[in-house]
């Protein structure tokens, strides 16, 4: 008798019908059979992701040994901390800015600052190249200088997101906090660094991490702005993926979607689930 | 407390405002005004352009062949988005009347995907959908059943099951794009839905309407800026869609960023691709245009 014992459905309880529960399922099936998919055959030992034969490792030994993939990947994760950090600092002072003051022009600035968030990433790439190429850009820097023309493409188009994250939360914040401390002999510096920092740093958390992901996921405007020698893991990977399917890029991709997950639990630590969801 | 005006405090406003302002000219407006000005350029030679202030290049854009595949990047980017909307919205539904237990993992397994890189996710689409992939195992044994099925109840059997083409089409082109810009439709459904007045919605229940007639009389319309935002989030990525029609379409399924790239590596025919380049940014432009219009009738009225 224990179907009949839990309570009846309310009207508003929607998601506890049977048909939503179906479609909840069906779609959240569809988001996650390619990736556990390509996760359970990046062990297949075979070198076709057909049919499953057998439990290796070796694409992965195999993935890690590739001397290019691995250097993809280290110059992915180095652009991906130097534009974070940059977005950072660039973003939350565009916000201060933004927030703190009035001056001519306001609208013109706060719409083009966040113009780089509306127009094509295809647009952006292409603009990129152009200007790399007016401006006879050096493309024989030795690393990580060589990285410096990807780096300063993807500030561009991260540190807006930064800035619409922290302006919201700067919206939150009582100015008369500011006040008090400068009443009690504070310096602008110091109101800064010790109320208004402290104030916005879930703001700043829930930033860096949406510039790095961004950054590491960009693949668009770094095929436009990569030389011959910098090449960065979504270019690597795309290369191998138009050359052929094997178990290597899974392997590798498997990597990346596990360092992407461990990185969301670490934003979930320090701030919950609901505060993440609410900067999208 | 009002903002402050920047003559007030000269010396922060200029530590706070001239990085960002240096920035956002030199990388941003300056690339953005090169691409202009080259859209407006002839090749003399391999690599000489020259800027002459001539229109041909938009003159080209407007043949037969850049018309339709601009009118057919429309084409797809608004099915995509319609299939997100009519998909997502039951989810997002779901999620804002779920119980605090569940909503934060049904948030979770949404922007999960979202975080994960486009490139890994294309390929592991391609992977399941490929001829000896899982999908079309999956339409084989729906085959064989039916025709398993015919037979007893005494019909011919079905011609035996041949893998049908998933990839390298219009249709996979649209597939990937849905299954890529999902969440982007779903959070922004969600961020409006959970700000609803319930007792709106329980208030048309009590006064004996279906759910079906509430959700279309009374969700929907108060839900309208989160339905357009999300509709506007999922439109302009779809439209310059890259990577999907790019890996995953055949030769008839290219989008407009498709004809881009080409001319800026194959073709090398700078000037065209900043033409188009600027003809696309235009029509977002006018998308967006549209989006703020609509939402000033309402407060006018």
């Amino acid at each position: 008798m224990a179907l009949f014992a839990r309570t009846p459905i309310a009207p508003l309880e929607y998601s506890r019908t049977l048909w939503m529960r179906l479609w909840v399922g069906a779609v959240m099936l569809f988001l996650y059979a390619p990736l556990i998919v390509l996760v359970i055959f990046s062990f297949n030992d075979s070198k076709r992701n057909v049919v499953w034969r057998g439990f290796t490792t070796k694409y992965y030994e195999k993935a890690l040994g590739n001397d290019q993939l691995v250097e993809a990947l280290l110059n992915s994760l180095t652009i991906a901390a130097l534009a974070t950090i940059a977005s950072l600092a660039l973003g939350a002072v565009a916000a201060v800015m933004l927030w703190r003051f009035r001056f001519p022009l306001k609208g013109a600035v706060d719409g083009t600052i966040s113009l780089p968030i509306i127009v094509p990433e295809i647009c952006l790439g292409v603009a990129f190249l152009m200007f790399f190429a007016a401006v006879g850009w050096p493309t024989d820097l030795v690393w990580p200088f060589n990285l410096g023309a990807i780096t300063i493409a993807h500030i561009t188009f991260c540190f807006p997101f930064v800035t619409m994250v922290v302006r919201s939360r700067l919206a939150t914040f009582n100015r008369e906090q500011e006040e008090a401390a400068k009443d009690l002999g504070a310096s602008e510096w110091q109101v800064f660094r010790d109320v208004l920092i402290p104030h916005i740093k879930p703001a700043l958390v829930a930033g860096a991490l949406l510039s790095f992901t961004l950054s590491l996921d960009d693949f668009v405007i770094t095929y436009f702005t990569s030389g011959p020698d910098t090449i960065t893991f979504p270019v690597k990977v795309y290369s191998m993926v138009r050359f052929s399917v094997t178990p290597e890029v899974n392997a590798a991709s498997t990597l990346l979607i596990v360092l992407t997950v461990v990185l969301t639990f670490i934003a979930l630590k320090a701030q919950g689930v609901k505060a993440i969801a609410e900067t999208h | 407390m009002a903002e402050q005006d920047w003559k007030t405090n000269k010396g922060v406003f200029a530590a706070v405002s001239l990085p960002t302002l240096f920035w956002v000219l030199l990388f941003f407006l300056v690339p953005m005004a090169i691409v202009w000005l080259y859209s407006f350029g002839e090749n003399k030679g391999l690599t000489d352009i020259e800027i002459s202030g001539t229109l041909e290049n938009y003159k080209r854009a407007t043949e037969w062949l850049y018309l339709t595949i601009f009118g057919k990047s429309f084409a797809v980017a608004a099915l995509v988005t319609l299939i997100c909307l009519i998909v997502g919205f039951p989810v997002a539904m779901a999620i804002t009347f779920a119980s605090e237990k569940w909503r934060p993992w049904l948030l979770l397994g949404i922007m999960l995907p979202f975080w994960t890189n486009l490139l890994i996710r294309t390929y592991a689409l391609m992977m399941l959908l490929g001829t000896q992939g899982f999908a079309n195992k999956g339409l084989g044994a729906l085959w064989e059943g039916t025709s398993w099925l015919k037979t007893l109840v005494g019909l011919q059997p079905l011609p035996t099951w041949e893998p049908v083409q998933l990839l390298f089409n219009n249709f996979a082109v649209v597939f990937g794009l849905v299954y890529v810009h999902l969440p982007f439709m779903v959070l922004p459904l969600y961020a409006a839905l959970d700000r609803l007045d319930r007792s709106l919605i329980e208030a048309s229940l009590d006064l004996g309407a279906g759910h079906f007639r509430t959700i279309m009389r009374i969700v929907v319309p108060l839900a309208a800026p989160g339905i357009i935002a999300g509709v506007m989030i999922t439109l302009i990525p779809a439209l310059g869609a890259y990577l999907t029609p790019d890996l995953m379409g055949g030769t008839d399924s290219q989008m407009i960023a498709n004809v881009i790239e080409r001319q800026f590596k194959k073709a090398n025919d700078w000037p065209f691709g900043a033409a188009l380049s600027f003809l696309l940014i235009y029509a977002m432009f006018i998308l967006i245009a549209l989006q703020s219009m609509r939402k000033k009738v309402p407060e006018a009225s």
